[in-house]
């Protein structure tokens, strides 16, 4: 029970007024972008990594694991009220629960949501807790050659499995990759695509890839959407959570913990095919069948908590392996290379302390955002009143801020533009922006071990498949990328989440103000 | 001549309702159509003043049921509300406007601006400003 004594030495450190406050702070904010639709938690996290250059390790992951945590909570509110998901990973909550709120029962579907999240955040967290150390032990011996399939898997994973179309996905980490290997070398010290630019030799910022992509990207996108109406607001009246509910909820939850936490801590990361598979679960188990499509709560439940345990399942690969399997966790990633700290599995012997009482703040963070969503949901939806305009000027505001912070150099700023643009073009025609996140931050760790790998074979390339490690993450990850091609070929394109929610007649599941308000209000009539 | 038309600017609320009240009271005494304009600049994921579903339905019943010759406007083209107002006023020719007030601190008066004094300002048209009933 080593693991426990930590764990409680993490909380010692967790519990200190100026931790504690960061640990508030993160969860408000991550609240916040998670109601928000079209800012998420990545995106928020991208903009506050220049508070690395000023905050201690601890305060700043504490801050972060937060708005991870708060973004996942968020989100589900959006869904159940207003029929958006503020998130991907909560596209299967808004399927249930806005039909819940549209049939009076609001406030029982944040209920079961929330503590949804809670019930399987925690438990989500403590196996964290307990399994990391196994897996670092596991993780010690393994080789550069092994630790690059690992990546490679990685890589093909985020690119291949979420997503609509493998070949979007593959395109979006090759640009990652691309922007990766901009700079010096750091074995022979050659330049490489620096075109001559000698502030390009340090390489790009990943505060500006990662703010370009998502902040500026993202901002560009919206503003050349028309202008939409605004979308009905569901009350919140209604019945308070019942025995009933709690009794017909439990198992949803446990359930989609099952389902979240290993899912998300496969390289493929992310929460959107957990939540999706526990909707299906809970549909074919439920006493209740009637009720769904037309707001059950075991719907809301499993999903919720489905996304929740996926998140403190991303942190596994991440904290143990130095492997980011979602956009969040990958620029979480950049935060500790931009602290020096050594990842992979030396991180918890070196930064033991760091390490649990991030996960320490973890379990404290859950219930904060346990407290603060239940009565101040009414708070949260006013957020929703701010005018676009405002919002994202003060988006933009903060990102040329932040990236300008980076160097006090001009050139990021006009990098930040044009990775903005890249970023704007890549939402309009589809192409994942996390797989380029992923591919920036992990590229170069990727490539330090194929050449370290290379150089004590002497240029070998068969030590790539040397040992057993490799060869099986090797296989998996072609398995990865052959998969969904070959069952494209065999049973025509895959459901993506969105086609299962449009079969279940909720509208798109992109961020609403960009593609909704029209068929609102014929819906009205 | 044709009958005049009357102008209601409508918020959900009891003012928008006050307004509603004295905008039909009008028509009837003045023989007048009845335009009811409730607008959004449309630029805020939500905004609870510009009506939806089942405050929509129970307005347009309340229209029907008022006898009075009236229509719904509900124009959003990111232009705020006196904007609208004074378009809609200036389109129907109408001889009347009628808005309903609330009271507005100094300060927030200070930052937000007053939507009713630029409809004061701007309107070519008599204004009629009521205010909520007190409860």
């Amino acid at each position: 029970m080593n693991a426990l004594g930590e764990l409680a030495d993490g909380f010692a450190t967790a519990l200190t007024p100026q931790n504690l406050l960061f640990a508030l702070i993160g969860v408000l904010l991550g609240t916040a972008v998670g109601v928000l639709p079209g800012i998420g938690p990545a995106m928020t996290v991208a903009l506050l990594l220049p508070v690395t250059y000023v905050l201690e390790p601890t305060s700043a992951f504490i801050m972060f694991a937060g708005i991870y945590y708060g973004g996942m909570y968020g989100g589900s509110t959006t869904s159940i009220l207003l029929n958006t998901p503020g998130e991907s990973s909560s596209i299967m909550t808004a399927l249930e629960g806005n039909k819940m709120a549209k049939a009076g029962r609001g406030s029982a579907a944040l209920a079961t949501a929330a503590l949804g999240s809670f019930v399987a955040g925690t438990i989500a967290t403590l196996l964290l807790a307990l399994l990391a150390p196994t897996v670092v032990d596991l993780a010690i011996g393994i080789t550069a050659a092994d630790y690059f399939a690992i990546c490679v898997l990685a890589f093909v994973a985020v690119a291949t499995v979420l997503g609509a179309s493998p070949l979007r996905g593959l395109a979006s980490l090759g640009i990652g990759l691309y922007l990766g290997l901009v700079g010096t070398d750091v074995l022979t010290g050659q330049e490489r695509f620096t075109v001559g630019v000698p502030q390009l030799s340090d390489g790009i910022d990943v505060v500006v890839v990662a703010v370009g992509l998502f902040a500026v990207g993202e901002c560009l996108y919206v503003a050349s959407r028309l202008r939409r109406g605004p979308v009905q607001v569901m009350g919140t009246s209604g019945p308070w959570f019942t025995k009933e509910d709690l009794s017909r909820s439990w198992r949803p939850w446990l359930r989609g913990t099952a389902f979240g936490f290993p899912l998300g801590a496969m390289p493929a990361g992310g929460a959107e095919i957990p939540t999706f598979l526990s909707y299906a679960t809970e549909r074919k188990l439920t006493k209740h069948p009637e009720q769904f499509g037309k707001g059950a709560i075991e719907g809301v439940a499993g999903p919720e908590a489905a996304n929740n345990a996926a998140a403190a399942g991303v942190l596994v690969p991440l904290l143990t392996l130095g492997i980011p399997t979602s956009a969040t966790a990958a620029i979480i990633l950049a935060a500790f290379q931009g602290y020096g700290i050594q990842t992979g599995p030396t991180l918890l012997t070196t930064e033991s302390s760091l390490v649990w009482t991030l996960i320490a703040s973890l379990l404290i963070g859950n219930f904060m955002l346990l407290v603060i969503n239940l009565p101040l949901v009414g708070i949260w939806v006013k957020l929703l009143r701010i005018p676009r305009p405002y919002l994202y000027a003060g988006i933009l505001m903060f990102a040329s801020l932040g990236s300008y912070a980076v160097n006090a150099d001009p050139l990021d700023l006009v990098l930040l533009l044009v990775i903005g643009l890249l970023g704007f073009f890549m939402r309009r025609y589809g192409w994942p922006v996390a797989p380029a996140v992923i591919g920036l931050i992990l590229g170069p760790i990727a490539e330090t071990n194929l050449r370290r790998a290379l150089a004590i074979s002497g240029g070998d390339l068969s030590v790539l498949v040397d040992s057993w490690v490799s060869r099986i993450v090797l296989l998996l990850a072609v398995i990865a990328l052959v998969g969904p091609i070959v069952l494209r070929l065999v049973r025509g394109p895959r459901a993506t989440p969105e086609e299962v929610q449009e079969a279940g007649t909720l509208q798109r599941p992109v961020p609403a103000g960009r593609d909704r308000g029209d068929d609102e209000r014929q819906e009205d009539r | 001549m044709s009958p005049g038309t009357v102008v209601v600017g409508y918020v959900p609320g009891p003012r928008g309702q006050a307004a509603l009240l004295h905008g039909i009271e009008e028509c009837r005494r003045r023989g007048a159509r009845l335009v009811v304009v409730n607008t959004s600049r449309g630029d805020a994921l939500v905004d609870e003043r510009f009506l939806q579903g089942a405050e929509l339905r129970s307005l347009e019943d309340e229209l029907v049921v008022s006898g009075v010759e009236a229509e719904l406007r509900r124009p959003m083209r990111g232009r705020d509300v006196a904007e609208e107002l004074a378009d809609v006023v200036e389109e129907t020719s109408a001889e009347l406007l009628v808005i309903g007030l609330r009271r507005r601190s100094a300060v927030g008066k200070l930052l937000m601006g007053s939507a009713a004094q630029r409809i004061l300002l701007d309107v070519p048209c008599p204004i009629l400003a009521v205010k909520a009933p007190p409860r």
